[in-house]
This record gives C-alpha cells, sequence and structure tokens, in this order.
C-alpha cells in the first residue's frame, strides 16, 4: 500500500532524502560567492550550488576576446581602502586584503582568465561552501506553516538528489544568449561560438546583429582584417560616457565608430532584427532582405526567385553580400528552473531579460526568494551598476543585511553619534564610502534622528526603493526624522543623445549646488518616514518622495567633499535648519562664557566641554579667531566699560565683515572657473 | 519688486488676453488698435491705456514711466495697454494730437479719468493718481477743518479713520497712502488732504507743512460725540510699510489679558519689533490693575503692547515685588522683571528702550544695505574652529616627535613599546586637527620620557584601523599597554590635561604599596619616584586584609579613574596603624591635595565602584576653588548655584580668608563658592559685560543660579565681604527680597543663519515638477508660470495645479498679488530688525 502511494517522483519529493539548508544559493559567480561570503562569516548554515567545477564558469568562456572591460586601477594616490573600492571594480569586499583584484592582474582592463582565477582563490582561501558539478533543474515549493517564508524550496539537481532550503538566493546570472528568429537565422553564427581568431576573417565582409559591448568587442577583434564591418540593431547606439551607464558602449570598444564616422568602409544601421531576412545563395555569400519580401514564398525555391531589396531600392544599404552574420545580442535570465507555483516572471520592456523583483531585490512572486547579481539588474537597469561586480558587492551585502534582521533578529548594523558629529559623519562617509558611490541612487546611508535630536543613528547602504518599510525591514525606529544621504547625477544632464561635454557643464559655487551635474551627495530630510503611498507617487527619475527639506553638495572635480567653505559649511547650516539647533563648534572658552551667561549651551558644548572634553586649543588658534572676529579677546579690552553687550556683538560682526574681504576675490575665481 | 507676487496676477491677465496681445516689456500689453483694445475691455476691470501712433514722436520719458508702472499697477488689478494707431485711424483717442499726450483710465469700458502726461511724471505719480481716481469712495479728500469734523462725527461709533496729509498729490508719500487704502480701504475710512491748515486743527501746535502726516481715529470706541476721536499719530516716515504696521498696531487689542508663561507670549507688537509690556495682576486688584494697564496702553499705543498678567494664574519664579515686566522683541534677551512705582515710569522705561533701538536700527540699516549686496553672510564660516584651523593650515606642525602610524606598522609598533599613545584623528576635520595641534605640544612637553611612544592615526588614510580599533568619532586618544587592553583618553583636550594624563598613566592605578615608607612617601608625594616632579593630590587607600570587597571597588574605581587620579593602596599588616595616625579606621582613604599640605582621612562607607568613583572625584574637588576654563566643568557637575568672587588679580588674603569661612560654616550642598581671577581668566570680563554691560568695580561677589531661573544677584558693593555680610545677604536671596541685576538668556541654540533652500529654488526653476503635491500646498505662493490655454492639458490635471486654478477662479483675485506680497515686505522688515 506503502508503495502504492509512493509513485515516480512524487516519493522521491516526499520522501526523507532532502538534504536542508537554511540557505541555498544558485551559482558560484562574484553574486553566489558574495553571498557566500557573508552567510559564512555570520555563521549561517548555507550552501551554494554551481554546476560548473569551479567557480565564474561565465568568465570562463565570456567574454570570448578575454578583456574585462571593469577597471582595475592600481593607483589612487590615496591609502584608504574604502574609498579604493570606489575605482576597484573587480574585487568582491571581503576582510581579506589578499582578495583585492589588483593583487591578480596589472592591467587596467584586465583578462578575463584573472577573474576566474581570482574566483577560484575567493572561494577556497575564505573556505565557502560550495557545491560544484551540481546543477539544479527544477525548484519548486513546499507548503508548510513552519517555514520563515510559509513554504521551503525544493531544489532537483541532475542527478536526481534533492535539496531543502528556507530561502533561496538567486544568483545565477544571465546566462543563456538573445537568439532571433528570422528566415535564414540558421547562417547566423553566435557570439558564444564564434571564432576569435582574427585570422579567420581575413578579406570577409561581416554582418554584426547587436548593439552592445558583446557586438563592438567583436567587431574590434576583427577591424582590421575584414572587408568592411556594418552592425544592426533596433535602438541607436548609447554612449556610456554619455549616459553614465557602465553598461552602454564603453570607449574601450568603440573602435568601429571612429571609422564609421570616418567612412572607413565600418558602418552602424538601425532596424529592426525581426523584420530581417537572410539568404544564402550558391556561392555562400549572404544577402540580407526583409522578411517582408519572402512571405508567401518558398524559399527553398531558391535565390533567384526572391525579390532582394535592391531590386527595388537600387541603393538599400546592405544590398552588398556578406560573408559572415554573426548575432551579438547579449544574454537572458534562465527562467526555465522554476516551477510556475514560483510565479518568477521576467519582467516588462527592455528589462524583460531579468526576473521581476522588488527594490528589497525579493522576488515579486515567492517570499523568501531572492535574486542577486546579474540578474537583478532590473532595479536600477540602464541607471546604476547593479548589474556589475561592483554594484552588486554592495547590493548582496543590504539582502544579506535584511535576511539577517528578518530571520535572525540581527537588526541593521548602525553605529550610534552624538548629534555634534552629525556633519562629520557625512562627510566622512561621501568621501570614501564606495556603495553610495558605485549604486549611486540606489543605495543610501540612512541617519536616524533619535529623540530630543541629541544622538542619532546611522546606517550605511539601505536600499533606498524599500525607504518606506525601513522599520520592518531594519529594525531600527526613525521615530523623530531621518536624513537620506545619496548620490545623484545631475537630473538633466545624462542621456544617450546628450552633450556632456558642453560649456559651464560644472557647477563651482555651493548656492547654485543643486544644479550640479556630476556625481554628488544629495541629503533629502524627512520629518516622518515616507510611506509606500509617497514613495510609488515619487516624480519619475527621482530616487524619493518629496522631502521636507534637501541639500545638495556642490559637485567636485577631485570627489573631495571636505572644503570647508564649500562643502562642509552648506550641509552644517543644512542639518542645522533641520534640526532647529546649532552645530558650530566651540573653543573650550567660548563654553566657558556660554556655561556663565546662558541657561542652555550650544550641543558641542554640552557633549564635550560639560562632559570635561573641553577643546581647550592652542593660543595661536586662539588668536586666529579672534582674528576671524569669531572670538572675543578680553586680554586687550578697555575697562571703562562702556562697551555694550549689544555693541560687543555688533563689533564682532563688523569683524565678520571685514573678514569678507580677502574671499571676495576668491569668489570670483570660481566664477571665472564657470565662465 | 518681488516677481514672486506679481506672476499671479500676471498670469491671469495673460490668460484673458493672450489670444490677441503680446507681450512688451513686463507686464505691459500691446493693442494693436483701438477696436481690438476695446472690444476687448471687460466689465468692472481697470485699464490704462495711451494711444501712440504706428511712429513715436518724442514722449519717450512719459512712456518709460508708464511702462515701469505697469508691473506695479498690475497687483492692483489694472492692466497697462499700449494701444497703436493705425496711420488712418481718426477716431477720438487716436485722431487728435494732443490725445496721444494723455492716458486714460477706462473702468470696463467707462472712461473715469484722462491724465495730461505732466501728471504722470514717475511711477509714484502714476500709481498715486490712478489709484486715487479709482478709490474715491474710500478715499475722501477734505479741505476745511468742518469737513473733517463732520467726517469725523459720521463715523463715531461706527468704524475707525486714517487721516493723512500729504503736502502735495502725486509723491511718494501720496502712493503709500494710496496702496495702503486699497489693502485697508474697506475697512477703515481714509481721509486725505493737501491743506496745511488742517494740520494745525488736528493738534499739532508746530506742524512741518513740508512733510506727510498720518493719524489713526480711534472714532469707532468714541462715545461722546462732544469729544473728538482719540488720535494715535504715526511716528514714522509715510512708506506703505510704515503705514501697515501702524494699522495693524492699531487694529490689535489695547489690552492683551495673558494666562501663560510671558516668555512664550507673543503679540502682534513682538512680531513687529516692538516691546510687550506685562503689568503683572493678581485677583485681589484685578480691576484696578486692568484700568491701570488700559492708561498704560493708551499712552504706548503704536511703541509697545500692553498685556495684563494673573499671577495667580501662572507660576513665575520672580520677586513678589515686582508688578511690571518687558519683553523685548529681541530674540535671547531674557525678560526684565521690574518694581516700578507709578505708570509714568513704565512710559520712560518703553521710550528709552525704543530711541536706543532706533540709533541701534539706523546703524543696522546701513549695514545691511551692503548685507543684502553681499547676498546674505550665508557662505561665510562663522564656526571659530573651523576658521582658526583653515587660517593655520598653512604652518607647518611640528611633528617630528610623533610616529605616523600606517595599516602596515600599527601593529608592530603597538607591540614594540611598552606604551603607546595614538591619537586617531581626520585631517579634513576641524576639532581634530586643533587636538592634533595640542598633541603635537604633548610631543615636545614629553620628549625624552622614557617608555612612552607618542603616535598618530589619520582615520581619512586608514578607515580600517580606526574601524577595527572602534573609533566611530574623531578625535579620539587610546593609550595602548604592550600587546593589552587600551584606555581611551575622556579628559579636557589641552596640552596640559593630556601631559598629565599619558604620565599619571604610566603608573598603575591604584599602585600598591608594599612598606609603611612607601606609603608615607607617596602621600608626600615624593613615591613614585616618576610622578614626584609633577603635582598631582596622592590619594591613598588603606584596606584592613578583612575589607575585600572595598578593596576590590576601590581598584576598580582606579581603573575608571587611570590617568585622572593618583591613587595608592595599602593592605598590609599596619594598615591599621597607617590609618589610625590619620584617626580613621580601615577601609579609608587619605588624601593630600597638594605638597606640603596635610593629609586628611576619609572613611570608607561606599561599597559600590560608581559610588566610590563619584566620592573620590567628589572629595577631589576644593573648597574654595579658583574656578578657570579648564576646572569649571567639574564644579557644574555638582548642579548647585555659584557664590563666586571676580578679582582682578590674586585674591586678597582677607577675602579668601572670609570666603574660606562660607562652605565650613553652612551646609556645603548649597552652593559652590569659588573665586575667578580676571587676569589669568580673561573670558570673565565677557561674563561681567554680559551681565552688568559695563565691568563693575571690582572685587564683586555675584551670585549666580546657573542651573534653576538663571538670575544674577550683586552683592551690594558698599558692603564689605566678611562672612556675616555674605550670610545676610544671602538670606535675603533665599526670600526673594533682592532684585536679580541680570537673568541669564534662556534663548535655545537656532541656527545661526539658514541654508540654501534648494527645494525652493527647484520649484522656482522647474514649477513643472510635480514634486510639491501633498504636504506643501502652501509653499507656493502665486508661482505658476503662465499657462497658454489649451496647452499642456496632461499637466494642467496634476493635482498641484489646483493652487492655480484656484486662484484664478476665486473672486477678489485682483488682490491676490498684494496680500503676499505685504506678507513678504512685513517678513524682510522683521529679518532687518533680527539682524
Amino acid at each position: 500500500l506503502g508503495l502504492a502511494l509512493c509513485a515516480g517522483n512524487l516519493c522521491a519529493l516526499s520522501g526523507a532524502a532532502f538534504l536542508y539548508h537554511d540557505y541555498c544559493v544558485l551559482g558560484a559567480g562574484p553574486a553566489g560567492l558574495q553571498a557566500a561570503y557573508f552567510l559564512q562569516r555570520a555563521g549561517r548554515d548555507y550552501v551554494v550550488f554551481e554546476r560548473s567545477h569551479a567557480p565564474g564558469s561565465f568568465f570562463a568562456l565570456y567574454p570570448r576576446h578575454r578583456k574585462l572591460i571593469s577597471i582595475n586601477k592600481q593607483y589612487t594616490g590615496k591609502s584608504n581602502s574604502e574609498f579604493n573600492l570606489r575605482h576597484d571594480w573587480n574585487s568582491l569586499l571581503s576582510h581579506d586584503r589578499r582578495l583585492l583584484f589588483r593583487r591578480y592582474s596589472r592591467d587596467f582592463f584586465p583578462d578575463a582568465d584573472a577573474m576566474v582565477r581570482y574566483l577560484e582563490d575567493f572561494a577556497s582561501l575564505l573556505e565557502l561552501r560550495v557545491q560544484y558539478n551540481t546543477a539544479i533543474i527544477h525548484v519548486t515549493l513546499e507548503r508548510n506553516g513552519q517555514a520563515w517564508n510559509g513554504h521551503y524550496f525544493l531544489l532537483t539537481d541532475q542527478d536526481r538528489k534533492n535539496y531543502k532550503c528556507s530561502s533561496l538566493l538567486v544568483a545565477t546570472g544571465t546566462w543563456v544568449p538573445n537568439v532571433v528568429n528570422f528566415p535564414g537565422s540558421e547562417h547566423v553564427e553566435g557570439y558564444e561560438t564564434v571564432s576569435t581568431n582574427p585570422e579567420d576573417f581575413a578579406g570577409q565582409t561581416v554582418l554584426i546583429l547587436g548593439r552592445g559591448n558583446s557586438a563592438f568587442e567583436t567587431a574590434e577583434n576583427i577591424l582590421g582584417v575584414t572587408n568592411f564591418i556594418h552592425m544592426v540593431s533596433r535602438s541607436r547606439v548609447r554612449l556610456s560616457w554619455a549616459t553614465h551607464y557602465v553598461g552602454d558602449l564603453r570607449a574601450i570598444n568603440n573602435g568601429l565608430l571612429d571609422t564609421y564616422q570616418l567612412k572607413s568602409l565600418d558602418g552602424l544601421l538601425e532596424g529592426d532584427l525581426e523584420d530581417l531576412a537572410i539568404i544564402k545563395d550558391k556561392k555562400g555569400k549572404l544577402h540580407v532582405t526583409l522578411r517582408f519580401y519572402l512571405e508567401n514564398r518558398n524559399i527553398s525555391a531558391g535565390i533567384d526567385s526572391i525579390t532582394l531589396p535592391q531590386d527595388e531600392l537600387d541603393n538599400f544599404a546592405t544590398r552588398a553580400p556578406y560573408d559572415r552574420v554573426i548575432r551579438c545580442l547579449g544574454w537572458k535570465f534562465d527562467f526555465s528552473i522554476y516551477n510556475r507555483s514560483l510565479r518568477m516572471m521576467p519582467g516588462k520592456g527592455n528589462i524583460k531579460k531579468y526576473p521581476q523583483i522588488k527594490p528589497s531585490y525579493e522576488s515579486r512572486g515567492t517570499r523568501g526568494l531572492f535574486v542577486l547579481g546579474t540578474a537583478s539588474h532590473s532595479v536600477d537597469f540602464r541607471k546604476s551598476a547593479g548589474g556589475f561586480i561592483h554594484g552588486f558587492r554592495y547590493t548582496t551585502r543590504a539582502v544579506h543585511r535584511l535576511l539577517e534582521n528578518r530571520h535572525h533578529g540581527v537588526p541593521w548594523p548602525c553605529t550610534v553619534y552624538p548629534i555634534t558629529q552629525l556633519t562629520n559623519s557625512i562627510i566622512k562617509r561621501v568621501n570614501e564610502a564606495s556603495g553610495l558611490y558605485q549604486m549611486f541612487s540606489v543605495l543610501a546611508d540612512i541617519i536616524l534622528l533619535r529623540e530630543n535630536a541629541t544622538a542619532f543613528e546611522y546606517l550605511e547602504e539601505y536600499p533606498v526603493g524599500v525607504l518606506a518599510e525601513l522599520e520592518m525591514q531594519t529594525g531600527r525606529k526613525a521615530p523623530s526624522g531621518l536624513f537620506v544621504i545619496i548620490m545623484e547625477y545631475g537630473r538633466n544632464f545624462s542621456g544617450a543623445d546628450k552633450d556632456v561635454f558642453y560649456y559651464n557643464r560644472a557647477v563651482g559655487e555651493a548656492q547654485h549646488a543643486w544644479q550640479s551635474n556630476f556625481l554628488h551627495p544629495v541629503i533629502y530630510y524627512y520629518k516622518c518616514l515616507p510611506t509606500e503611498r509617497e514613495m510609488s507617487l515619487r516624480p519619475p527619475e527621482w530616487p524619493l518622495p518629496r522631502p521636507d527639506a534637501i541639500h545638495h553638495i556642490v559637485e567636485d572635480f577631485l570627489t573631495d567633499w571636505t572644503a570647508p567653505n564649500a562643502h562642509i559649511l552648506p550641509l552644517r547650516r543644512f542639518l542645522e535648519n533641520c534640526l532647529s539647533t546649532d552645530l558650530r563648534s566651540f573653543f573650550a572658552e567660548s563654553c566657558f562664557l556660554f556655561a556663565f551667561t546662558r541657561q542652555k549651551l550650544p550641543p558641542f558644548c554640552q557633549q564635550g566641554y560639560v562632559r570635561m572634553q573641553g577643546l581647550v586649543g592652542s593660543e595661536g588658534l586662539r588668536r586666529h579667531a579672534v582674528q576671524a572676529g569669531l572670538l572675543q579677546d578680553y586680554t586687550l579690552t578697555d575697562f571703562s566699560g562702556d562697551t555694550s553687550p549689544a555693541s560687543h556683538d555688533r563689533s564682532q560682526d563688523q569683524l565678520l565683515k571685514d573678514q569678507v574681504i580677502p574671499l571676495r576675490p576668491l569668489q570670483h575665481l570660481v566664477n571665472a572657473k564657470d565662465e | 519688486m518681488s516677481d514672486r507676487g506679481d506672476s499671479c496676477v500676471s498670469s491671469l491677465v495673460f490668460l484673458l488676453f493672450c489670444a490677441s496681445s503680446i507681450l512688451g516689456s513686463a507686464g505691459l500689453l500691446q493693442e494693436p488698435s483701438p477696436q481690438r483694445y476695446f472690444s476687448a475691455l471687460e466689465a468692472g476691470r481697470a485699464s490704462l491705456a495711451f494711444f501712440t501712433p504706428q511712429v513715436s514722436p518724442g514722449a519717450q520719458p512719459f512712456l518709460e514711466q508708464i511702462e515701469s508702472s505697469a508691473e506695479v499697477l498690475q497687483d492692483y488689478g489694472i492692466s497697462v495697454v499700449k494701444v497703436n494707431c493705425p496711420k488712418e485711424d481718426v477716431s477720438r483717442y487716436c485722431g487728435k494730437e494732443n490725445a496721444l499726450r494723455k492716458a486714460y483710465l477706462f473702468r470696463g469700458n467707462i472712461l473715469i479719468r484722462e491724465f495730461p502726461t505732466d501728471a504722470l511724471f514717475d511711477v509714484n505719480s502714476i500709481v498715486a493718481n490712478v489709484l486715487f481716481a479709482l478709490l474715491f469712495n474710500e478715499v475722501k479728500y477734505v479741505e476745511t477743518v468742518a469737513d473733517l469734523q463732520n467726517m469725523e462725527n459720521v463715523l463715531k461709533g461706527k468704524s475707525n479713520m486714517v487721516f493723512a496729509y500729504v503736502p502735495a498729490t502725486g509723491t511718494a508719500e501720496h502712493r503709500a497712502v494710496m496702496e495702503a487704502a486699497f489693502v485697508y480701504g474697506t475697512i477703515h475710512q481714509f481721509v486725505l488732504t493737501t491743506e496745511a491748515a488742517l494740520l494745525k486743527a488736528t493738534g499739532d501746535d508746530d506742524p512741518d507743512e513740508s512733510s506727510a502726516w498720518l493719524l489713526f481715529c480711534h472714532c469707532q470706541r468714541a462715545t461722546d460725540p462732544a469729544q473728538p476721536c482719540r488720535r494715535t499719530a504715526l511716528g514714522h516716515p509715510l512708506t506703505l510699510l510704515n503705514i501697515h504696521r501702524h494699522l495693524k498696531l492699531m487694529g490689535a487689542p489695547l489690552v492683551t489679558e495673558v494666562a501663560e508663561d510671558p516668555e512664550k507670549v507673543s503679540t502682534v507688537h513682538l512680531q513687529l519689533g516692538l516691546p510687550l509690556v506685562f503689568i503683572l495682576s493678581q485677583k485681589e486688584t484685578y480691576e484696578a490693575d486692568r484700568r491701570t494697564a488700559e492708561f498704560v496702553a493708551w499712552q504706548l499705543l503704536g511703541k509697545a503692547g500692553v498685556a495684563l498678567l494673573s499671577r495667580d494664574l501662572v507660576d513665575l519664579n520672580v520677586l513678589h515685588r515686582s508688578n511690571v515686566a518687558l519683553k523685548t522683541p529681541d530674540e535671547g534677551i531674557p525678560i526684565q522683571y521690574l518694581v516700578l512705582e507709578d505708570t509714568d515710569e513704565v512710559i520712560t522705561l518703553v521710550e528709552d528702550k525704543n530711541k536706543v533701538k532706533q540709533i541701534q536700527e539706523e546703524e543696522e540699516e546701513e549695514e545691511e544695505d551692503e548685507d543684502e549686496k553681499e547676498n546674505n553672510n550665508q557662505d561665510i564660516q562663522d564656526d571659530q574652529v573651523v576658521e582658526a584651523i583653515s587660517r593655520d593650515k598653512k604652518r607647518e606642525l611640528p611633528l617630528e616627535q610623533v610616529l605616523v602610524l600606517t595599516e602596515e606598522t600599527f601593529h608592530s609598533s603597538l607591540s614594540g613599546s611598552p606604551r603607546t599613545v595614538v591619537l586617531f584623528y581626520a585631517s579634513w576635520e576641524a576639532v581634530s586637527l586643533v587636538v592634533l595641534r595640542s598633541y603635537s605640544e604633548v610631543a615636545h612637553h614629553l620628549k625624552g620620557t622614557p617608555g612612552v611612544l607618542l603616535s598618530r592615526v589619520n582615520c581619512w588614510d586608514w578607515p580600517g584601523i580606526c574601524t577595527q580599533e572602534n573609533v566611530t568619532q574623531f578625535p579620539t586618544i587610546k593609550i595602548y599597554q604592550k600587546g593589552e587592553q587600551s584606555v581611551t583618553y575622556d579628559g579636557m583636550w589641552g596640552t596640559e590635561e593630556l601631559t598629565s594624563f599619558i604620565l599619571l598613566s604610566r603608573v598603575s592605578c591604584p599602585l600598591k604599596l608594599a612598606t609603611m615608607e612607601e606609603a608615607e612617601g607617596y602621600l608626600r608625594g615624593e613615591f613614585p619616584s616618576e610622578l614626584s616632579s609633577h603635582h598631582h593630590p596622592s590619594l591613598l587607600g588603606v584596606f584592613s586584609t578583612a575589607t575585600s570587597e572595598a578593596r576590590e571597588a576601590f581598584e576598580e574605581a582606579g581603573n575608571i579613574l587611570s590617568g585622572h587620579v593618583k591613587m595608592g593602596m595599602y593592605l598590609e599588616d599596619d594598615a591599621l596603624a597607617l590609618s589610625h595616625k590619620y584617626s580613621v579606621s580601615p577601609p579609608a582613604l587619605l588624601l593630600t591635595r597638594s605638597r606640603g599640605q596635610s593629609v586628611e582621612g576619609i572613611t570608607l562607607s561606599k561599597q559600590s565602584v560608581q559610588d566610590m568613583v563619584q566620592m573620590i572625584r567628589y572629595e577631589l574637588l576644593d573648597i574654595f576653588p579658583e574656578i578657570t576654563v579648564q576646572n569649571l566643568p567639574r564644579y557644574l557637575q555638582l548642579t548647585k548655584p555659584f557664590l563666586i568672587l571676580f578679582t582682578d588679580g590674586d585674591i586678597s588674603q582677607v577675602e579668601s580668608k572670609e570666603m574660606l569661612k562660607l562652605p565650613k560654616g553652612s551646609p556645603q550642598q548649597a552652593f559652590v563658592a569659588c573665586w575667578l581671577n580676571l587676569k589669568k581668566t580673561p573670558v570673565g570680563y565677557g561674563i561681567l559685560r554680559t551681565y552688568f554691560a559695563t565691568v563693575p568695580s571690582l572685587p564683586v561677589l555675584l551670585w549666580v543660579n546657573l542651573h534653576v531661573g538663571g538670575q544674577v544677584f550683586k552683592f551690594p558693593p558698599e558692603q564689605s565681604i566678611t562672612e556675616v555680610n555674605i550670610l545676610s545677604w544671602l538670606e535675603k536671596l533665599q526670600a526673594g527680597l533682592e532684585t536679580p541685576s541680570s537673568t541669564l538668556s534662556e534663548e535655545d541654540w537656532k541656527p545661526p543663519l539658514p541654508a540654501y533652500d534648494f527645494l525652493q529654488m527647484m520649484d522656482t526653476a522647474m514649477p513643472e515638477l510635480p514634486l510639491h503635491s501633498s504636504h506643501h500646498p502652501g509653499d507656493m505662493p502665486a508661482q505658476q508660470p503662465p499657462k497658454i490655454p489649451g496647452g499642456d492639458t496632461a499637466v494642467q490635471e496634476e493635482p498641484s495645479q489646483q493652487t492655480m486654478s484656484g486662484k484664478v477662479g476665486s473672486p477678489g483675485r485682483d488682490l491676490c498679488g498684494t496680500a503676499p506680497r505685504m506678507a513678504a515686505r512685513e517678513k524682510q522688515g522683521k529679518r532687518h530688525s533680527e539682524l
């Protein structure tokens, strides 16, 4: 009887043959290993499944011409390791300094083999638990009220071995090549298999379908030996230096643009690939025509019976026959392994190659399923760096922090500071934080003010899209308002057709900071946490809803926002006005005076001097402050005493004004730079 | 002129006319022909038109003036239209040569007045004359005294009258009166004259005929037909702002009744920069006080507000004798409570204050003109620490003695030296750079001291170490004992304090003393030898072997106080003998405050670590300390009032002796008796000036309630400083029989200057942004740009557009530019007085 019930697959599914882990990670690529690293450090029960025998199998094959286009900067002139990550696009996050990518390659654009070696080391040095040669071919759900998310994930590998997990982290990337089907598409070679030896293309005429980095990389490789190369794609070329999006065409690959514009036979064409048709003639040459001409015709009848566009339009652009047609159309996510109950749906429009996920990187269809790495790029496609190592290493950490809070009661890590450190903590982060910098407009630092605003909690790199859920997602409370620190480009600056080199493109003056074009820090202030509704009603292109106040730190040529007057002072004024307090620092002598003449003390004196940590300063500094009119020198005063407190204040103002004079020429300098 | 207010009207006018008109200079409309002009006229709407031939023959100055007044007139709903006369046109307005030299005022298509160009010589005259013509009902013109009296009699019991004299029409004053009449004309009756004879009749004996004059006549409350209405003259030049202010003041209630903390009270007067006088009343005398208040209020009308404060309802922490309080509009100046004899004193008080203020304002105004050009002071550094550091940044610091640590050298250096002091700082952060400067001085002092290595880590270069060492704030100083745990410095960031801390922390705390000789030497300050050259109070804990609990607490306290206090411990067999020598029994503390002084014995009764730490700190405080910048916080923590003697130089023996008696005589908990040497702590002059405006004759003895109420009392200078005198004075203080000389400001620490309002700049620059919606509908007074009808409908559907459509649709729209502008000006005025 028992046997009758236990039939076929059902038996395997309900049997005791499940290997259980809290977390299952699919894929041992950069994102999978990054996730494994954080799980390992937190002491979680996890396993990574990798279908290949080694990590990073995608990089073992791609890019075909082996040159990574993520930069590997050896020198920045700074020793700040966090800052240097801003210019290291290949390393994963770890505490191990050996695992910095610059130790694996000295090339600015490194070879893909270095990445493979790096990932191998990352997995082995950190002793990550990766199960190789395990291809998960099916994922389904098992309802269970006891499970973290109301269900378990049941995984089946190629050997019909079963695994059971509470949380599933999908880091499989996008590896299924995009193909188009049109008449004659069987004559098209794929990027994944095409020869990378230029000699094979000598004297040939080549048509490339696609206009991404892989297409241009392919063209670049054979540019010198072909007769000419034409490229066709639906959309116009998007240059990454115009769009500030690293996924668009990078300058390192764009040699063909040069020869196209210089009329050196190579060329670009726009057209819908679905309308295309390719016909092979008797000599093996490939002719481009349109599907339209082929309709209701029998192709097998031979080329002679088919009308070609040039028969009617004798200057048709692609009338010359090609020797080869190569398809370089990118990749998409592998949706095939998920049971329908998981509702893994492709996104809409230009993100259909990615699964639908929330801004928290959790699947829209299944609770407890998180998408990491390249496949999670729908959140910031064509905006930020979430589809690339230098972006998703941070979003993976953010997901890990969300999970720690959700399942293990570990709230989002934060540091508590006294309010006097508010300006400093922001300045420190905007100057060195790499996650804010790489994942601009996606990850944000959050400052949660405590009651009375005498102290605050600082949370790093929170996904700004789920700001409304902050209290639930982080386990932290926002009782008295919050600041959100985020990096942004100017709203109308970048775009595929924008001139990003126009005159006056840089703003130099702090008072015009909101018009800054290049990446710069922006601070949003909310008196209370925005609601879901406010988040959903935010204007397009805005990462956040309308704040109660906003501050832009003016863009900086060196991305060094530590200038006392241009960067820190306006920020302090902003914070002061949001909190309605005085955040200046004072020497002990000033605090002493305030202690005797005022019933209340400024926060700096309250939290420093009164607690016996006054800033005594040196005589020289005191003199400077006196000269600046910001400190009264009582040793020199006449004792006749005809000065009232009011006029004493005014004399300070007077001194303040004198100080304006040396500042003026500087102001002009800044203007001149702009004009 | 603010563009903000205008755009509301202009957008409206634009909507009405945009089909046919072309926008000329700001606000000026053009019509191609008289026919078009008259056909477009709308009933009830006023417009000022002038007709010009296609080729204009001169008359340019006149045109320019009209054009520049167009914007102003638009605020009052009057459009200014330039009508082009086609060559062949010979109609009434275009045909005649002299008609072209006139301007015509229409309401609907009815001609109200024609103005010869010489009556419209500048913007003032145009605005004044046009409004005068339009407001002939609201503004009565009188020529004789009889006319004025008739008018007054009619108004009695009904409404108030604003009577203005201007030497001539078409002047700036005339314009100001007309503009005020436009806003207030429906509330008060405006009466205007240019007859100097009327001036005399209004009571002014020697009027200055050449200057304008405005009276507010309180006819509404006048009941006696025989008596003229009470009058209040505007004591300032006739400008729109001043008139507006005056009318607001006249409209305020004569006496405000108050039943809350006067600090929180705000009235029109305070908002307009005038003081507010409180008459402090009690239940028994309420009616009489009310009459007094009204009497005073009439006297002070236009100069100050008067409020009646019931002491029964509010718990005031002031003298019982006080009967009047004065609150000034300046923030941060505390309310003055006074004991005054009669009402004249109240009035003099206010008028004197005002005089001083006027002078100040005049001076300030001059300065502000410059300020305006400077575009505020927002971009000027007002942080003394940051500014001092940036002025000092070119100087190279003598940091040869301080080792620079990096991620590579950090750990090896710590293990290589028995004691490493590490300053964690950030090279961009001003406060930590101040400390770095002090630190370099410390390094200089400690040069050659064995066993101490001074080093620094720049957290901007090496964030990894700082995170690892749990350094979250800059600056932080930690002292690492060879390879072991570290102590974080928590004292003053001064050279002296830091040096002393580093030296003291070389010796273990508490230091175990082995022999009686060591213990005695320790109390004399001679042992241990490395500390013999420094003057610290010596604290010795004496324990018998049985008292392990107290001993453990003492050791723990030693850990906490390490570096701050020199602590020793003696627990040998003869501990009992040692303590008995100082007439205590173990567990006990023996304390030598400074070398050569006698040893005090203190019995240890508290056993918990926290209590022990507290007690040790407390015991180390001086009985009659000299207060300095560095040591004040220690005494502040006692949260007691200060009895402080300010002296110019060292304290005299006599005074010192008398003062020393005080803490001994009275229960010590009551107050901190101390003195301040102005030579050593010159900032004390700043304190005295704040209290007394001038420095009083020294020495001066003060009682300062630092923690409660903030009153400052001055010991009568005619009395000599003796224990008896002081004590009897203190008794009087406690009984509330003395008037405080001053009260510490209760002002909060607000932002010193406003921030750049980027949100508003964005709204202004990109009004199409649907950003402003849910919570800020009020923020956007009439900033919508003119919309072309039938334009972008998608935009018009946005909820944010409701503000605009609401305004367009509402009646009384002609005023919609004026009110916000008035408010804006008022605000500006307020800001001026604050600056």
